[in-house]
């Protein structure tokens, strides 16, 4: 259970241009079902989704991860747990241009210093899974659209993450291939993962294998 | 231990993974870097092999030389003088000698013309330096005929070559006995070129100068430790061509920094987020830039180094031949003697490593010490 | 979406570090048989016909910049050599521009 106690998120806190991206929200996140966090642009939802996924800290409130407090974690913990709880699926993937889709995939896993033979096994095992395979020596500036984007859910999925956070996972998919994307969710579900997504995709929020989805705007969540 | 060189592999892997996308470019880098470092190596080592080697050489020079000053001009000085010094106090042996220098327009050669005191030789006949017999293609019995100060025709006829592994300081040389030298250069019986002392205590040398200088106010003396310390000072890497290299070099060094230190790219900057967001540490991310810069410099300071190492002492600096050659037509053959003065090179390898890697290093300090939030947006 | 595929398990994955690493690590071995080299060979005794006959001609200079009459005696030179032709012809050898002054004239 992920419980979220009255967070709120400041930027150029006492600035001009001072932005509240998220005000005193309070939540509670179901492990093993798919959740998505929905509202326009704007409305806060990524900035939850990174306070979430411990990719930054409040500016006042507390996350709890289980019972572990996270917010008055030192940077050092917080990016073990970040490494071992959590995996990301990013908007634009993310993948590191200029190498092949295999040394992507075993990114994640370098700070860990596995040997070295089992981490390749590993991961083609993950890319057997969804199909890539044979393109584990190609760079992944080639891929298309579905192809980077499996590579970047493999890359999610290698240190086997109780949690899987995906931003707007189909914003740059088309139909067929967001529904694949779906798809692919329902299996991790059913394999026992926790998802949360953001996403003003349709296809998305109103998929079968969604569980709760929560509107946000203006940085509240809105209560539906 | 071994999880934190484990770790350490893997950081290096991508390291170097990410330099090989842009592979022209960084072994392009790394191949500039390697050449400057060759170039400096390469002038600290021969010149410290010089150094090493001139002071040996010329340990054996005579330990005072008395010139004689006309106008401030270096002049003959006659045998008189060798009385006059009479019985100075630790001196054991005082003798005039005869050398002198002859320009041969033939080859537009510089030579020096010396008479030996140990040697005979007979009218007519010369010993040549090895590098007069390689330039010239001489050998035992050939001939070689100056004009003289008088325009009269002299022929030397070769009677042996000096040795060949003595070139450094013979090369140039035509020995000759007295009577032709005093007659090819019309010096008469009474003068000499200088006049050479032989004093057995080193401690006494200087008061044996200043005693030259008040009985012989006209001559100056030349002291074997000043001739010592004129070849030290010149292959001395703070004086004149190898100050100006090192400077050079330095220059360049910091180009190569100053490009690292300028800040990153966007594109950095994404990768460096990229890379927390995914479970990096802040230490991982700069200790995979320290890799970066450490192992480009290390690799260009040993191979530079090593390069340097085989121009000198395997091909004898014959890059640097015709830098010191210059309009010279004899230049000597000589092998330079390995010699690593340890201090100049831990100061080359201070200078190559730790200014690049400092500004591979400090420039991305910020990007991965901040939230990876910032990838998100 | 294409679903689990079987492709041959990679055998040996090549690290990008290893040819790297090993060269440099030949190169750091060379260099320090480089030093042992020098610490090896950089005896006298090549030296030993020069210093004879340094001693048996009374030498006073090395032979290197034979181009010029200042260069090639370095120690026995005055302040007039280099412009010995006329009071203002300039140095003109390429050596000069290597050679500094003896010691003592730099002297006060």
């Amino acid at each position: 259970m992920i419980k979220i106690h009255d967070i709120s998120k400041v930027f150029n806190q006492g600035q001009p241009n001072e932005f509240w991206a998220v005000r005193g929200i309070t939540l509670d996140i179901d492990v093993k079902r798919v959740t998505v966090l929905r509202g326009p642009s704007g409305s806060g939802k990524t900035t939850l989704l990174s306070m979430i996924g411990c990719l930054s800290r409040p500016t006042s409130g507390r996350i709890f991860l289980g019972e572990r407090n996270l917010s008055g974690l030192p940077e050092r913990f917080l990016t073990q747990i970040r490494r071992e709880t959590f995996g990301f699926i990013f908007q634009r993937f993310n993948l590191i241009q200029g190498l092949t889709v295999l040394d992507n995939v075993m990114l994640p896993a370098y700070p860990l210093a596995p040997d070295h033979g089992a981490l390749v096994q590993q991961a083609h095992a993950l890319l057997e899974q969804f199909g890539m395979a044979a393109k584990r020596e190609s760079k992944v500036e080639w891929l298309s659209g579905g192809e980077a984007q499996r590579t970047a859910i493999c890359r999610a999925l290698l240190n086997d993450p109780q949690v899987l956070i995906a931003d707007e996972p189909t914003a740059n998919l088309d139909t067929r291939l967001s529904q694949e994307f779906m798809h692919i969710i329902d299996e991790l579900k059913a394999a026992g993962r926790t998802i949360i997504l953001t996403s003003h995709d349709p296809v998305v929020s109103d998929a079968a294998c969604v569980d709760r989805v929560i509107t946000l705007r203006d940085g509240q969540v809105q209560d539906s | 231990m071994s999880h934190f060189v484990r770790r350490q592999r893997y950081l290096i892997d991508f390291t170097l993974a990410s330099l090989g996308r842009r592979k022209g470019k960084n072994l392009g880098l790394l191949g500039v870097y390697t050449l400057i470092v060759f170039l400096l190596a390469s002038v600290m080592l021969f010149s410290q092999s010089l150094r090493r080697e001139a002071g040996l050489l010329l340990e054996n020079a005579p330990e005072v030389v008395v010139q004689r000053m006309v106008a401030g001009r270096h002049d003959l000085i006659p045998a008189d003088y060798l009385e006059r010094i009479g019985k100075v106090r630790g001196v054991v042996a005082k003798y005039g000698r005869l050398w002198g220098y002859f320009y041969d327009p033939a080859v537009q050669a510089n030579y020096t013309l010396l008479v030996p005191r140990d040697r005979q030789i007979k009218n007519g006949e010369m010993i040549v330096g090895h590098g007069i017999a390689r330039t010239r293609g001489l050998g035992a019995g050939d001939y070689l005929t100056f004009r003289s100060a008088q325009g009269q025709s002299f022929a030397f006829r070769v009677a042996d070559v000096l040795a060949s592994d003595a070139e450094l300081v013979s090369a140039d040389l035509l020995l000759v006995n007295e009577a032709d030298f005093r007659a090819f250069f019309g010096i008469t019986a009474g003068m000499y070129t200088d006049i050479a002392l032989e004093v057995r205590n080193p401690r006494e040398v200087r008061k044996v100068a200043e005693k030259l200088s008040v009985m012989l106010p006209d001559t100056r003396p030349i002291l074997r430790e000043e001739i010592l310390r004129t070849y030290d000072a010149l292959f001395q890497w703070r004086q004149g061509i190898v100050f100006v290299l090192l400077g050079g070099s330095l220059l360049a060094f910091v180009i190569f920094a100053w490009d690292k230190a300028s800040g990153l790219s966007a594109e950095e900057k994404r990768e460096i987020g990229i890379l927390k967001a995914i479970g990096w540490e802040t230490g991982d991310v700069i200790r995979m830039k320290f890799w970066e810069g450490a192992l480009v410099s290390l690799g260009a300071f040993l191979l530079g180094y090593l390069a340097a190492y085989g121009h000198v002492f395997f091909f004898d600096a014959a890059l640097f031949a015709p830098v010191l050659k210059g309009w010279a037509v004899l230049y000597p053959r000589f092998h330079p003697q390995p010699f690593v003065d340890g201090l100049q090179v831990a100061t080359l390898f201070f200078f190559t490593v730790f200014p690049y890697t400092v500004a591979t290093v400090v420039p991305i300090w910020r990007a991965a010490t901040t939230d990876p939030d910032a990838v998100m947006r | 979406m294409p679903g689990p595929t079987v492709t041959a398990r990679p055998r040996h994955i090549a690290r990008a570090g290893t040819l790297p690493l090993l060269l440099l690590a030949v190169a750091a071995a060379l260099f320090v048989a480089s030093l042992i080299d020098a610490a090896w060979r950089g005896s006298s005794t090549d030296l030993a016909s020069s210093r004879k006959l340094v001693a048996e001609l009374n030498l006073t200079d090395l032979a290197l910049f034979t181009e010029a009459r200042y260069t090639r005696h370095l120690s026995q030179a005055d302040r007039h050599t280099p412009f010995q032709d006329h009071p203002l012809a300039l140095d003109h050898f390429p050596s000069g521009s290597l050679v500094p002054p003896p010691q003592r004239l730099q002297q006060p």
